[in-house]
């Protein structure tokens, strides 16, 4: 595997590891390592190091939903600027343009059921090019960012095996 | 009566495995880090375990035929073709066995009369001497070292063979040690294998795992020596898949034909489940094993720096998942290593004395285990090592 690739692939599963570590992983000096992040960085192929978070876990309810919204498209500009315009709230994590009966998806993430609601009536619908909207409220999470939720359990193997 | 009496004296006399000390000292430290584990960490593939389950729901569940079912027999032989460039007949000289284990106790009893010796190339892993004496051979300690890099050299095998040297059994990729052997390390071993008209009990049970761009080479596959080998491979560690105990054993057909007579007899046939895993396995689960590889080769690399850097003479492997680096820098045995490792820092490992007498400066660190969990092992150990090297010091300071 070629070195960025090398490095993108080991950080998508930790990256909190450090420029020592991902050296020592991809046999690497640390020098071009350190080198070959800023590259991807500058060049935002690494946009960003993000944490998985089960809030629960700290007593936290987040309420995340998922929103189709169906929008008339802007003279011009397509659907770029009306995504744009929804992704500068803060609640919304997620913007994707779909193919199928609606044309955006976006994912919110707030503090309560009551919050999903006022987002909606008072910040979304308002807005005169949405057309319709339909919300889905997630009730359980089974996996989050390609980790499997709840299944830490421990490890049955053998403590020592020959 | 006394029951001691009746058991065999082969039986009674044998010594239990020397890592059964360990593994009772490591139970009673739950929270240690245990780098001791044979297995890979990984659980089988999905499709592979759906597909049983499906199987379960709807199929039979009876017996096969004692070699195991036909597709899986023909998968076999076209994986170990494109593989390995081997050519084995699906109905003639295959058997699907309960794991690599019962393929080495049908290897070695179709072989062994009385006073057989065998020679056994260790370090190696811990069944293959006991298995050498329950079949009433003796087992001929063959050693590597670790300037060689632990392969097996022809030298070492001209001291220890003799007339009644029937078989030799390697096991390359090698547990404890990570060695592999490329074809030019096998050269000369096939010359001498053929010189002395022996049969190699080839365990090849960790072939998918080998790094470094090298790719695992069979002694099977040397010209003329298909009628030397006796293979052994299987499931458990390139599909993660221990506990399904399913492996198999290829061979030409006379050797096949007595192994196969054992094996009717003893275990009928390898659970038929078990074999439905190992054909999704082979059909669909290439891909994940190839996944999992990398994992390991990251674990691998991260591993034998770490143990460099914290001073630990160590030898790169070149395949399995272990790492066999030389403790004797710290001033300690590898026993006491490993014991005062597990109760000062909760970190167990493996005393390489287990695996063979040329072991006895090692220890076995399995790097099947997370990446997080391997970094703090490191850091751990680090510290052990250096606390250890002070004590050293200050000891022969004082002696001074």
């Amino acid at each position: 595997m070629e070195l960025q690739e090398e490095i993108l692939s080991v950080l998508s599963e930790n990256a909190r590891l450090t420029i020592e570590q991902i050296s020592h992983i991809v046999n690497q000096p640390e020098d071009k390592v350190r080198e070959t992040i800023a590259l991807l960085e500058k060049k935002q192929a690494i946009i960003a190091y993000q944490c998985v978070i089960d809030w629960k876990k700290i007593g936290k309810q987040k309420v995340r939903a998922l929103i189709d919204v169906q929008v008339t498209p802007q003279q011009a500009h397509g659907f770029d600027v009306i995504a744009k315009r929804i992704a500068m709230y803060n609640e919304v994590v997620n913007v994707y343009l779909m193919s199928g009966a609606y044309d955006l998806s976006i994912t919110l993430e707030v503090d309560s059921l009551e919050a999903v609601g006022l987002f909606v009536t008072e910040k979304l619908a308002p807005l005169d090019f949405v057309v319709n909207t339909r919300t889905h409220f997630i009730l359980k999470k089974y996996k989050e960012a390609d980790v499997l939720l709840d299944t830490d359990g421990p490890d049955n193997r053998l403590h020592i095996a020959p | 009566m006394d029951l001691e009496s009746k058991l065999s004296p082969i039986v009674r006399d044998m010594a239990p495995s020397g890592i059964r000390r360990f593994f009772d000292l490591v139970n009673q430290i739950p929270d240690a880090i245990s780098l001791g584990v044979g297995e890979p960490d990984f659980v089988t593939p999905y499709h592979i375990r759906k597909t049983v389950t499906d199987s379960l729901e709807h199929g039979p569940t009876s017996y096969t035929s004692n070699q195991g079912l036909p597709e899986l027999l023909s998968a076999v032989s076209e994986y170990l073709r494109k593989r390995f460039d081997l050519s084995y007949h699906p109905e003639t000289e295959i058997i699907t066995t309960f794991g690599g284990s019962e393929a080495i106790d049908l290897a070695l009893r179709a072989l062994i009369c009385p006073g057989d010796e065998v020679m056994v190339v260790e370090p190696s892993y811990v069944s293959y001497e006991p298995c050498v004496v329950l079949a009433g051979g003796i087992p001929v300690p063959v050693a590597t070292h670790a300037k060689e890099g632990f392969k097996l050299r022809v030298e070492d095998l001209e001291r220890c063979v003799t007339p009644k040297t029937k078989a030799l059994i390697i096991s390359f990729p090698n547990n404890p040690t990570g060695a592999i052997m490329t074809a030019e390390d096998y050269t000369p071993i096939v010359e001498f294998v053929k010189k002395h008209e022996l049969i190699v009990i080839s365990d090849e049970i960790y072939a998918e795992l080998t790094y470094k761009n090298k790719n695992h080479v069979s002694i099977a596959s040397f010209d003329g020596m298909k009628d030397h080998t006796i293979l052994i491979n299987g499931f458990s560690k390139s599909f993660a898949m221990t506990g399904w105990r399913i492996g198999f054993i290829a061979a030409p057909e006379i050797l096949w034909r007595g192994m196969l007579k054992i094996h009717q007899y003893t275990a009928l046939c390898a659970p038929r489940m078990s074999q439905i895993a190992a054909l999704e396995a082979l059909q669909n689960g290439l891909q994940e094993c190839l996944n999992m590889k990398q994992q390991y080769d990251r674990r691998r690399r991260f591993v034998v720096h770490s143990l460099s850097e914290m001073g630990l003479t160590c030898m790169e492997p070149e395949g399995a998942f272990y790492v066999f680096p030389s403790i004797t820098s710290t001033g300690l045995d590898a026993e006491s290593f490993a014991e005062q490792l597990l109760l000062e820092e909760g970190v167990a490992v493996v005393p390489g004395g287990v695996f063979g007498p040329s072991g006895t400066e090692h220890i076995r660190c399995s790097y099947a285990t997370s990446l997080e969990r391997l970094d703090e092992a490191m850091k751990r150990m680090k510290r052990f090592v250096e606390k250890k090297r002070q004590t050293n010091k200050e000891h022969y300071l004082q002696l001074g």
